[in-house]
């Protein structure tokens, strides 16, 4: 049947990436349909347990400033808060949360339950309805015709999927989940590129069966910090251990012996691996040297003894899993839940993306998440969330929006993603960030809430919370620079030196050993909101590298802002070789700025292009005239 | 378009002339011209001036120049620093210019520039590309032979000393759970000391020019015995190779310099071109060819009294070069030439007769030289190569010890991490692209992640 509402954008897939779409979609006022395979996994963590980290929790707390869910389900659930790299300075910074599965899903499904303008729908999606390269909506496997001239697909958890367990193999999704095979096979129908990866996990351990005497206890922090710009640490639920072990020699002997029957050795398996997450045989072969290594020992959630072994992703044949995790410390006696196993995917070369995440192939066709060849939650969601606003803003007739590099990791992303695609899956780490010093987590709602807020997307507690932090922050460095201090002052026993003339307290805090939290009660100054007071150090501390970065920024988006026409004809441009040629006609970068990042095409052949450009406005012009 | 970099750029010939031109483009001229001149100069109006460095002494003394945006050749505030020519000047105001907050100019970028700004006509379009294209082919030649040998080495030795401590620094920083501190680590702070000491004694040397030399470079082929070495002696007015009747006398490579028209012109000899039977003719041959390669100009000496195919020779032996330098063909030993070649014959190729012997037609082909490398000399000769080279050395070198600084003064890890991004960058616009996924790579094959 016709299903009779006619939607502004259809999400399909209730993972992070389709359920930050679909919030996106229906914050920015367009009316949105998420069609899932079960509404009971929708917000599903369906690999580790944990959300954020090193360069992840930049895009947890991005998405959150552009009002996303993910930051605030991460502290519905979070059971574990660790700050990451704490003291290596405030752009490297780190939050990581430990969530429980059962919470994090409530939070995100009450959530998806509660917003305005969006419709949930249980059901498989089968084929899309196009006409002329153009999408006019899906067809589910109930054959119920639901229209929308915008379709946003995130059903990337392994389309085409092979589970390998030792010289076992098998097609299916994720554990327990059906593959999405009738849509994958349609999509390889349309003129996509495909690429072939690969991931894996560990094997799960039930609790009970674990020795936790003589683990190393890894508590939470203390004090307790939040994900989200509106969260306090009195909405966490209670807060348990994480715990460390190490594998043996033992365990190294025991998977050296089992080589022989490992997928990943015998070439069964060809998809690309993330060289960042290698199975534990990977590691034990290729860094034969090395006798021990590490594993965080993971809590699944409050309710259940499932634990998480992060570090043993393993397609080893069960009984071998069973033996090496048996030689472990702590796991001497450990009863598997739940096996580990190496899965193959597709993923679609995501160079054939614009900067909305729409397919260049098909209009109104936006793909985010694994399906162009990411891992990670936050970077699905991150995905999710853009693809999200771009069909809504494209329903309302509005130009698309991605912020740049220097804007968001977001951006990064994205540009890194349709830029240079990805061989292995893609996961964020902040070396990719040029203008790190900028991207900082503790920024993020300084950097996107204002956007934000002009799309529609932030609502009003936040918007107030936000403009009152900022009026704080610039009154209270009015007064830092106003105040003065001279020698003699008492100030001069806090420094442990003299003043040699007069200095305000800007000054004072630039030098390398004050502290604002010590520097305030120094001078008789007693502000409470700590996160104001840290905004203010970082601005000042980080000045001089922000002055700088900001001058390589606006060089940047000077060429940022020079478009190119995406379907223009590469075999034109006189003087650029035929390699670059073909890189750009490989990526059709849509500005100057990403032709410039295309690896290999060079700065004069960016000045020949310019050129070209400029000669073919011009002549068009004179037509016209 | 709104450019916020300033370019600046040697606009006159390299090594020619009483006059030395600097041409600055962008933003900043306002401030380096202040800085420069100590004086509030008038748009369109010659000024004679002392040119400053940062003490206040002059570096030379000349007319100065300013164009006020629109009303400029690039359409942008333009200053133009005229003094007296000749490399040491010019580099000089060259790298004062820079500390004041201007980059070098890309080949063609001033055009470029211009196009862009409406200062050229559409009709231009076309020569404005061809020369970004012809520039930036003599800018990498140029960029090939200023980095051979012992220079080429060491930049590439530093190179991965800098990638190796990025390695370390940013593994430390995007996986601090992995036991791989290295920021609070003795060897990294050994590595970035001998790094340091490296870079620093790179610089000075190439700042007293010792390790690269200027000019154009003509590389003399041809078989044994062609005459290569006579030719060459004809050129330098002095016997410098050994030239006797046997093949094969000049196994080595030898370089000699003269000036051609007011150009330095570098002439380098090589081995004769023929199917090498043993050891050392071969390696012969391969370092001829290697010249070849990273020259300006290929110069064909063909025994006329034997070889009367020297056409299909010529291509013959040009065949494989990937480069594609210019080539001329000296005819020689006319004065005992078979009847064919005393006459012209249609070809490809510039062929002029000669006899290294008498002398005869030695100056025709010195003005086909010049004619084409003469007026070619401009913005990418060797001179501006090796300027791009120390202006990138000396940046890198700043970042890394102000890198250094922070990391023991205030151990701060992630500024660290970003003067040692600069200093990467700086070093590879001399050794070629690097990307940052290139460096997760390097942490992935170096250290076992992998939560």
């Amino acid at each position: 049947m016709d299903f009779p509402t006619t939607y502004d954008v259809i999400v399909v897939g209730g993972g992070h990436a389709g359920t930050e779409a679909a919030l996106a979609s229906a914050r920015s006022g367009a009316l949105t349909l998420l069609i899932t395979q079960n509404i009971d996994t929708l917000g599903q963590m369906s690999c580790n347990p944990a959300i954020g980290g090193i360069g992840k929790s930049h895009l947890v707390k991005e998405i959150d400033a552009l009002g996303g869910v993910m930051a605030k389900a991460a502290d519905a659930a979070g059971i574990h808060f660790r700050i990451l790299n704490s003291r290596k300075g405030p752009a490297v910074r780190a939050t990581r949360a430990q969530a429980d599965r059962q919470l994090y899903r409530a939070a995100v499904r009450q959530t998806l339950e509660n917003q305005e303008n969006l419709h949930i729908f249980q059901q498989t999606v089968d084929d899309l309805i196009v006409a002329e390269d153009v999408v006019q909506g899906v067809i589910t496997s109930g054959n119920i015709r639901f229209s929308a001239g915008r379709v946003v697909l995130t059903v990337g958890t392994f389309l085409g999927g092979i589970i390998h367990v030792g010289m076992e193999k098998k097609a299916g999704g994720r554990a327990g989940d059906a593959p999405s095979n009738n849509l994958a096979d349609r999509l390889r129908e349309l003129p996509f590129q495909v690429g072939r990866l690969k991931t894996g996990t560990p094997p799960r351990i039930d609790g009970k069966s674990v020795n936790f005497e003589g683990l190393e206890a890894q508590p939470g922090e203390d004090p307790r910090p939040v994900m989200s710009f509106m969260g306090h640490a009195d909405q966490h639920p209670a807060q348990v251990n994480c715990h460390i072990t190490y594998t043996t020699a033992k365990t190294h002997d025991i998977i050296r012996a089992g080589l022989d029957r490992s997928p990943l050795f015998t070439g069964e398996i060809d998809g690309v691996g993330p060289r960042y997450c290698p199975s534990i045989e990977d590691k034990v072969v290729r860094f034969a040297d090395r006798d021990s290594h590490q594993i965080f020992i993971e809590p699944e959630g409050l309710n259940t003894h499932e634990l998480y072994p992060n570090g043993i992703s393993t397609s080893l044949p069960f009984d071998v899993q069973l033996a090496l995790v048996r030689s472990i410390g702590g796991f001497e006696n450990a009863v598997i839940t739940r096996p580990g196993y190496a899965i193959e995917y597709d993923y679609f070369e995501p160079r054939d993306l614009r900067s909305s995440l729409e397919t260049k192939h098909m209009k109104g066709l936006y793909f985010a998440g694994q399906i162009n060849g990411t891992t990670g939650y936050e970077e699905a969601a991150a995905q999710g969330l853009v693809a999200g606003i771009n069909a809504a803003r494209a329903a309302q007739g509005l130009e698309s929006w991605c912020p740049a590099r220097n804007e968001a990791y977001i951006g990064v992303l994205i540009d890194d993603l349709i830029t240079m695609g990805t061989k292995e899956p893609y996961r964020m780490f902040t070396s990719r960030a040029e203008y790190r010093l900028v991207l900082r987590q503790d920024n993020a709602d300084r950097r996107l809430t204002e956007v934000g807020r002009k799309m529609g997307l932030v609502g009003d507690a936040r918007w107030a919370r936000y403009n009152e932090k900022l009026e704080r922050i610039e009154s209270r460095k009015t007064t830092l620079a106003s105040h003065l201090c001279r020698p003699n002052d008492a100030v001069e026993a806090y420094l442990g030196q003299k003043l040699s003339r007069e200095y305000n307290l800007s000054d004072l805090l630039r030098r390398p050993k004050v502290d604002i939290a010590s520097l305030l009660p120094a001078v008789g100054l007693h502000w409470d909101d700590d996160e104001v007071n840290e905004q203010i150090e970082i601005d000042l501390k980080y000045e001089g590298y922000i002055v700088r970065q900001q001058e390589e920024i606006d060089r940047m988006l000077t060429q940022h802002e020079v478009p190119i026409p995406i379907d223009l004809d590469y075999g034109l441009i006189q003087g650029i070789s035929n390699e670059v040629r073909q890189k750009l006609a490989d990526v059709r970068p849509e500005s100057i700025g990403q032709a410039g990042r295309i690896s290999g095409v060079t700065p004069a052949a960016v000045s020949l292009l310019l050129i070209y450009l400029k000669k073919t406005r011009q002549l068009d012009d004179r037509r016209r005239a | 378009m709104n450019y916020q970099d300033t370019i600046a750029a040697v606009a006159t010939p390299a090594g020619r002339g009483g006059v030395g031109i600097v041409r600055v483009s962008g933003p900043a001229v306002t401030k380096i011209s202040h800085a420069m001149t100590d004086l509030a100069l008038v748009p369109r109006q010659a000024t004679f001036t002392d040119f400053l460095d940062s003490s206040g002494e002059a570096i030379d003394q000349g007319l100065a120049l300013y164009f006020k945006s629109p009303a400029s050749f690039t359409g942008e505030d333009v200053l133009e620093l005229q003094g007296h020519g000749g490399p040491i000047v010019m580099s000089l105001l060259l790298s004062r210019v820079i500390s004041l907050g201007a980059r070098m100019a890309r080949p063609g970028e001033f055009s470029e520039r211009a196009f862009l700004n409406d200062k050229l006509d559409l009709s231009q379009a076309e020569a404005v590309a061809d020369l970004i294209d012809s520039t930036t082919e003599a800018a990498a030649r140029g960029a090939v032979r200023s980095l051979k040998g012992v220079f080429s080495d060491q930049v590439r030795a530093l190179d991965l000393d800098i990638v190796k401590l990025r390695m370390f620094v940013e593994a430390a920083i995007d996986f601090p759970e992995e036991e791989i501190d290295f920021l609070s680590d003795d060897r990294l702070i050994d590595n970035l000391e001998s790094a340091l000491t490296q870079m620093h004694t790179l610089t000075q040397q190439t700042h007293q020019g010792a390790i690269l030399r200027e000019g154009i470079t003509l590389v003399l082929v041809g078989k044994p015995n062609a005459g290569k070495s006579s030719l060459m002696n004809q050129f330098a007015g002095d016997d410098i190779s050994i030239v006797t009747a046997t093949p094969g006398t000049t196994r080595d490579v030898i370089r000699e310099y003269i000036s051609l028209g007011g150009v330095p012109l570098k002439l380098v000899d090589t081995a004769g071109l023929r199917e090498a039977e043993n050891e050392i003719e071969a390696e012969g041959v391969r370092r001829a060819k290697a010249e070849m390669l990273a020259a300006d100009g290929v110069l064909v000496v063909i025994d006329a009294a034997q070889d009367s195919d020297w056409v299909s020779q010529t291509t013959e032996l040009l065949a494989g070069l990937e480069a594609k330098p210019a080539v001329f063909v000296a005819l020689n030993k006319i004065d005992i030439a078979t009847e064919v070649l005393k006459e012209p014959v249609p070809s490809p190729y510039h062929a002029t007769r000669v006899s290294a012997m008498t002398g005869a037609g030695i100056s025709e082909l010195k003005t086909a030289l010049i004619n084409q490398f003469a007026p070619n000399v401009t913005a990418e000769s060797n001179f501006i190569a090796r300027s791009r080279h120390v202006d990138a050395l000396t940046r890198a070198e700043q970042h890394l010890m102000t890198g250094r600084q922070v990391l023991l003064e205030q151990s701060a890890g992630e500024l660290f991490a970003e003067e040692l991004r600069y200093c990467h960058e700086a070093l590879i616009e001399i050794t070629g692209e690097f990307s940052s996924d290139d460096l997760l790579g390097e942490i992935f094959s170096s250290f076992c992640i992998g939560k």
